[in-house]
């Protein structure tokens, strides 16, 4: 059998991740249900006053997505960790920055990729309208995988050590800050009628430039981790 | 020298609160950070002691 | 010159001359701040504007200058123990860790200090701001990170790649007060360009940078010395350390 190709490596990442996922469906709906009840805690804590929540929508709803990936990056790496297979991963001839990006693909596709899904309607229910919709939508769609690529560097760090998941949002909250700002700042310059192009592309430049970096630093934390 | 008098020169202008307070947090901060550096030099040389 | 560095490389040999070195940078830190402080305080004239609350410039700007050139130096020692695989690199790392994290919270203490007479308020949300802020996050992130880490070549190696991954922050932080229209004033010290203040005051306020950069080189030097004397006791790089041997003994006679 002839030496697979870094294409088809990254595909077969990708499909095992998502395989595994699909037979555990628990984790996709956690994330997703996760994101719906801190998203529906502000309003009550808030007071419902649609003016109000209209104003604080943008911010709520991404760190309410933001948090939603945070708590999901334990599940990047810790299976294949602790049944051995990250181990075998390092072994194979294709980099093991292709490999991180599949299966941060499949951990977006679980994790993110239904948060995006969901937001119009929880934007519905902060009174957001037409135009916003659109354009927390497609901030989500930017920034959630800028999101999974960052915290799998964090994840990779933390594999295996105590105190973990507050580590790991010690370490890549700091990272999140820009992407949650212009994120939201992307939404509420809609709101306000000045025009979301400059935080959009902000946000399409920080998905590429961490796609270009960060799997590499990742590769680099599995390896330390796994010595 | 531009200060009339201790009092004046305390007072900065009315802007005693902000300025002495930055400058006695540094002050503070540096002397806090030498002390605890050889708090723990003590503690290391001491642990070291204690093995041989 | 006939002193052969490299012989220094070795934390045995690097001790006593750290040692020896500490007197000599903590009398260059007296008598530097000792003369920005004199110069700040009793040369430089008041401001036109800002009344006396502007002489918060002589802390606020070094230790904010401090807080992003230690977090690049350590950055560098990060780099060159992964690059060399070298021990004492990523010890010099964990040194300056601490310091740095304190002129960040120093830069923002004195910041909000002189902002509140200024600006009228003791925070804002603007870029530079948040961007210092988001510094010391990082600064406080890499010491836990090594702290939580048992196996001593691993905490060295996983805060250095995350010391490296966050290097990014330190020219936000410079050049944000130059592509976002922020609140924060822009830069009154220029290579190229006359300085937009009085000499006097740019004196004092480099003089005071003198002073806390060897202030910092020498509680780093200190700093280095007590982790070379802890390191000692400790289990050596690659060797588990007893604890964990026990356990792995336990889990291989025990089962899963």
């Amino acid at each position: 059998m002839s030496r697979p190709s870094m294409c088809e490596a990254l595909r077969g990442v990708v499909r095992r991740d998502l395989l595994l996922a699909m037979r555990r469906r628990s984790d996709v709906a956690m994330s997703v249900f996760f994101f719906v009840i801190v998203a529906s805690l502000f309003p009550l804590g808030v007071g419902p006053e649609p003016a109000v929540l209209r104003m604080i929508a943008p911010g709520v709803l991404w760190v309410a997505a933001l948090l939603a990936c945070l708590l999901s990056l334990g599940r990047v790496f810790t299976a294949d960790y602790l049944d051995g297979v990250l181990e075998q991963m390092l072994l194979i001839p294709q980099p093991l920055a292709v490999l991180v990006v599949g299966k941060v693909f499949a951990h977006w596709v679980i994790s993110g990729l239904p948060v995006v899904l969901l937001s119009p309607l929880l934007g519905l229910q902060f009174g957001l309208g037409g135009d916003s919709l659109g354009v927390l939508t497609l901030s989500l769609l930017l920034g959630t995988p800028t999101l999974s690529v960052i915290g799998a560097i964090g994840a990779a760090l933390t594999l295996g050590v105590r105190g973990g998941g507050l580590l790991v949002a010690l370490l890549v909250l700091p990272l999140f800050i820009p992407v949650l700002i212009f994120g939201a700042g992307a939404v509420t310059s809609s709101l306000a009628g000045i025009g979301s192009e400059a935080n959009l592309s902000l946000l399409g430049a920080s998905f590429l430039l961490s796609l270009t970096f960060a799997p590499w630093a990742t590769a680099v934390a599995l390896r330390i981790a796994l010595e | 020298m531009q200060w009339g008098s201790l009092t004046e020169f305390l007072a900065m202008g009315g802007y005693g609160l902000y300025v002495w307070t930055s400058f006695g947090a540094t002050a503070l901060c540096m002397v806090w950070e030498v002390l605890a550096v050889w708090h723990r030099h003590v503690s290391a040389a001491a642990g070291r002691r204690d093995l041989s | 010159m006939g002193i052969n560095w490299f012989r220094y490389s070795s934390p045995q040999a690097f001790h006593p001359l750290a040692g020896r070195m500490i007197p000599w940078f903590s009398a260059a830190a007296l008598v530097l701040i000792g003369v920005g402080l004199y110069i700040g305080f009793f040369v430089a004239p008041t401001d036109f504007q800002q009344g006396e609350a502007y002489r918060i410039i002589f802390v606020h700007v070094p230790t904010a200058w401090m807080s992003m050139f230690l977090y690049v130096i350590m950055a560098a020692w990060a780099a060159l123990g992964l690059g060399l695989n070298a021990r004492p690199s990523f010890m010099m790392a964990q040194a300056i860790a601490p310091t740095g994290a304190m002129f960040t919270f120093l830069a923002l203490l004195t910041g909000a200090m002189w902002g509140k007479p200024t600006w009228g308020a003791w925070w804002v949300w603007d870029a530079r701001l948040t961007s210092e802020l988001i510094l010391l996050f990082q600064y406080v992130g890499i010491i836990l990170l090594r702290a939580s880490i048992d196996d001593l070549r691993r905490a060295d190696r996983a805060s250095a790649v995350f010391a490296l991954v966050g290097v990014v922050n330190v020219p936000i932080i410079y050049f944000s007060v130059r592509w976002w229209n922020t609140l924060h004033q822009g830069a009154s010290v220029s290579m190229t360009a006359s300085p937009k203040m009085a000499t006097t005051m740019v004196t004092a306020m480099l003089v005071m940078t003198l002073g806390f950069w060897m202030y910092s080189i020498a509680v780093t030097l200190a700093r280095m010395r007590c982790v070379i004397v802890e390191r000692e006791r400790q289990p050596s790089w690659g060797k588990n350390s007893a604890i964990q041997e026990v356990a792995e003994a336990r889990e291989c006679s025990g089962g899963v």
